[in-house]
């Protein structure tokens, strides 16, 4: 789970990491006020949307007045910003951030992530922060501090110190720094964070460490203990299926193809849309809907997957292991018989009892079309989305 | 032989008497597991199945001789249930539980590094179907009927893609001598290369395949592996292909991106490594078939 910066500000500030003053707005004349209330005569107003790459996208503005503030955050609330992270769609403005504005004399890249092969907690750091790490790591390789924490213990004062001497930060400024990354750490392995991000770190012209912005990203399988976390969720940064489906129990991902899916297992979800692809289409969305396929479950993803006004066909895919074909054939004709579907639908069933199960979706009398082979699933669903395209009727076979 | 779990393996399963453990014990002394005990905390004494419930994975183990346990314990307490199993003398374990906290599962990686290589147990997942060595024992939540006893050895992250693997061998008339499955998750207990290692050394495996999938760094490390040190034939697919770069699809996928985490970066390189990758899930079991023919 994703939070915004303000947020992610605040968090980290209660470890110990320094943050600029700032204050959040939701509309032009708050930012306004929000701005006289801080003081001093220059601001930064950014766009709090989950997605990085704001600077260039136009959501973030520096402004020395009221009436700059006004121009600038009107052109933001109710717009949807769009950077490289968001997709074209982009994501919603409904808060802006006030910060005073801070004199810089360096930037720093600093970040955290679970590495996955130590499958331990990895610090990056560079002195070449503001750009992005994948342009770090493109550009400037060398740049780049690693150091991994290890678990039982912790950060360590000393691999701070290393990562800011190696960084070339003036040893006056040293404890700062040890504070500022072992502040993130605490911050990281207490809340079950997967990503803390601060980019950029500045030193100020009058040596201080401060965090200028900030993201984190928590492990969803860990927010149950951390009421206050979960707390923090914006669902207007969502997309709207992918919070659907998560509050539903379902694992789904929205994409721009015609073919919805519907499939047990996120492996064999994935082998689905590249057997679509090769077949010629292109699949509308990701759709793992677990290891027990009951009919309710069928129901809630028939639902979802038709909610996508793309999807012209849609391919079910289950291989039933200890549930059975035939409860999943009866949960496949039960579901259709509750929710509207008006696109063709190809049903493809393997495992354990197979036949029984084709026997009662053969028996339904609804109007599907039967697979057996992956291939020949895929074949049939963009077989049947293109006829359905060249006829403009819905025409299916049994 | 086959690797991890025989016919002798006496399994314990933890959680026992959850509703889902209670069925798939079932399923498992169906399929002739030497299911020998169960461990619940506070529930010692009762009989599930047959098989006495321990408190303790200790007490199991010192009653039983216990040495394989299969975890099907509720995500906030999967991490405890597998340091209990280490550290009470299990050799191989197989966590099942989907939604363990990563950060649980690196303290799991560290508390078992306190024991010795060769005294260390041997943990598969968690998020997997688990393993089963067809015709001998099987430990886990597969379908038991879709395997056929042979001589290939199958490893992969998902489940349900696995049952495809096997089902697609089975109507080939190929057999299977032991399918790992590593799991999903981000932080697993075995990886690619830890099972390749096994498969390498089993005398009844002669052909390997590989079931992978878009994220994480281990099946550009197994193909390094592969490449120095693995005689037999791999056979490789790799899910996600038209996964669009950056998203999340269901297994906690790109946490780190870097390059060989792409479906078409790691088919790339397990090529570079003489894998013959098959392109299409649909034709995995004909890949196969043509690697075991020509061996």
């Amino acid at each position: 789970m994703d939070i915004h910066e303000y947020q992610a500000k605040e968090v980290l500030s209660n470890f110990g990491v320094t943050v600029p003053p700032g204050a959040l707005a939701y509309s032009p004349e708050q930012a306004a006020y929000r701005a006289r209330e801080l003081g001093g005569d220059k601001w930064i107003v950014k766009a709090q949307v989950h997605a990085g790459g704001r600077g260039k996208a136009g959501g973030v503005k520096l402004c020395s007045s009221d009436s700059e503030i006004l121009e600038a955050t009107e052109g933001m609330f109710g717009k949807k910003l769009v950077t490289h992270q968001t997709g074209p769609e982009g994501k919603g403005i409904y808060r802006v951030y006030v910060e005073a504005a801070v004199p810089i004399d360096r930037e720093i890249y600093l970040g955290f992530v679970l590495d996955r092969t130590t499958q331990r907690v990895m610090i990056v750091a560079s002195s070449e922060g503001g750009m992005e790490i994948e342009e770090i790591s493109a550009e400037r390789p060398d740049s780049i501090v690693r150091s991994t924490v290890e678990p039982a213990v912790g950060l360590q004062d000393f691999q701070a110190r290393e990562i800011a001497f190696k960084l070339g930060i003036e040893p006056a400024l040293t404890q700062q720094m040890v504070r500022t990354l072992k502040g993130c750490y605490q911050a990281f392995s207490e809340l079950d964070a997967t990503m803390v991000e601060i980019n950029p770190l500045v030193i100020t012209s009058d040596n201080r460490v401060i965090a200028l912005d900030a993201k984190m990203t928590f492990d969803d399988n860990a927010l149950f203990r951390h009421p206050q976390i979960s707390e923090l969720r914006d669902k207007s940064q969502e997309d709207p299926r992918e919070s659907r489906a998560a509050d539903r129990g379902l694992n789904y991902v929205g994409l721009d193809g015609n073919i919805g899916c519907i499939v047990n297992g996120a492996g064999l979800a994935m082998a689905t849309m590249d057997t679509i692809k090769l077949a010629g289409g292109e699949p509308a969305n990701f759709l793992d809907i677990g290891g027990g396929a009951t009919p309710e479950r069928v129901a809630k993803a028939f639902r979802l997957v038709m909610s996508d006004s793309n999807v012209q066909a849609v391919l079910v895919n289950i291989f039933a292991g200890i549930n059975r074909c035939d409860w999943v054939a009866e949960g496949v004709v039960q579901a259709l018989r509750e929710v509207q579907v008006d696109v063709p639908v190809v049903v493809r069933l393997a495992g354990t009892n197979v036949e029984e199960g084709q026997k009662i979706l053969a028996q339904s009398g609804l109007p599907l079309i039967r697979a057996t082979s992956l291939n020949e699933a895929a074949e049939r669903a963009v077989g049947a989305w293109k006829n359905d395209l060249g006829q403009n009727t819905h025409v299916r076979a049994v | 032989m086959s690797i991890l779990l025989d016919r002798e393996s006496k399994v314990i399963v933890q959680g026992i008497t959850g509703k889902m453990a209670r069925f798939h014990t079932k399923d498992m002394i169906n399929y002739g597991t030497n299911v020998v005990g169960g461990v619940v905390p506070g529930k010692g004494g009762e009989t599930v199945e047959g098989v006495p419930v321990f408190d303790t994975v200790k007490e199991a183990v010192e009653a039983t001789g216990a040495d394989a346990s299969l975890i099907f314990v509720p995500p906030p307490f999967a991490a405890d249930s597998i340091m209990e199993a280490a550290d009470g003398g299990i050799k191989y374990c197989v966590c099942i539980t989907d939604g363990i906290p990563a950060q649980d599962m690196i303290r799991v990686k560290r508390y078992m590094r306190r024991y010795k290589k060769e005294d260390r147990m041997i943990l598969t997942g968690p998020n997997c179907a688990g393993t089963i060595s067809p015709g001998k024992a099987l430990l886990g939540i597969m379908p038991g009927h879709i395997y056929l006893q042979g001589n290939v050895g199958i490893v992969g992250r998902s489940g349900t893609l696995g049952y495809e693997a096997a089902a697609q061998l089975k109507e080939l008339g190929l057999g299977i001598s032991t399918s790992v499955g590593i799991g999903g998750d981000p932080i697993n207990g075995s990886s690619f290369k830890d099972i390749l290692e096994w498969f390498e050394k089993d005398p009844e495996t002669d052909v390997i395949c590989m079931i992978g999938e878009i994220g994480g760094p281990q099946e550009a490390e197994a193909a390094e592996y592969i490449r120095d040190n693995v005689s037999k034939p791999v056979v490789a697919y790799v899910a996600g292909l038209t996964a669009p770069k950056g998203r999340t699809m269901g297994h906690a996928g790109a946490i780190i991106s870097a390059f060989g985490e792409s479906a078409s970066e790691k088919v790339e390189i397990l090529e570079a490594a003489g894998v013959t990758v098959a392109e299409n899930p649909a034709v995995i079991g004909e890949t196969i078939a043509k690697v075991v023919n020509a061996a």
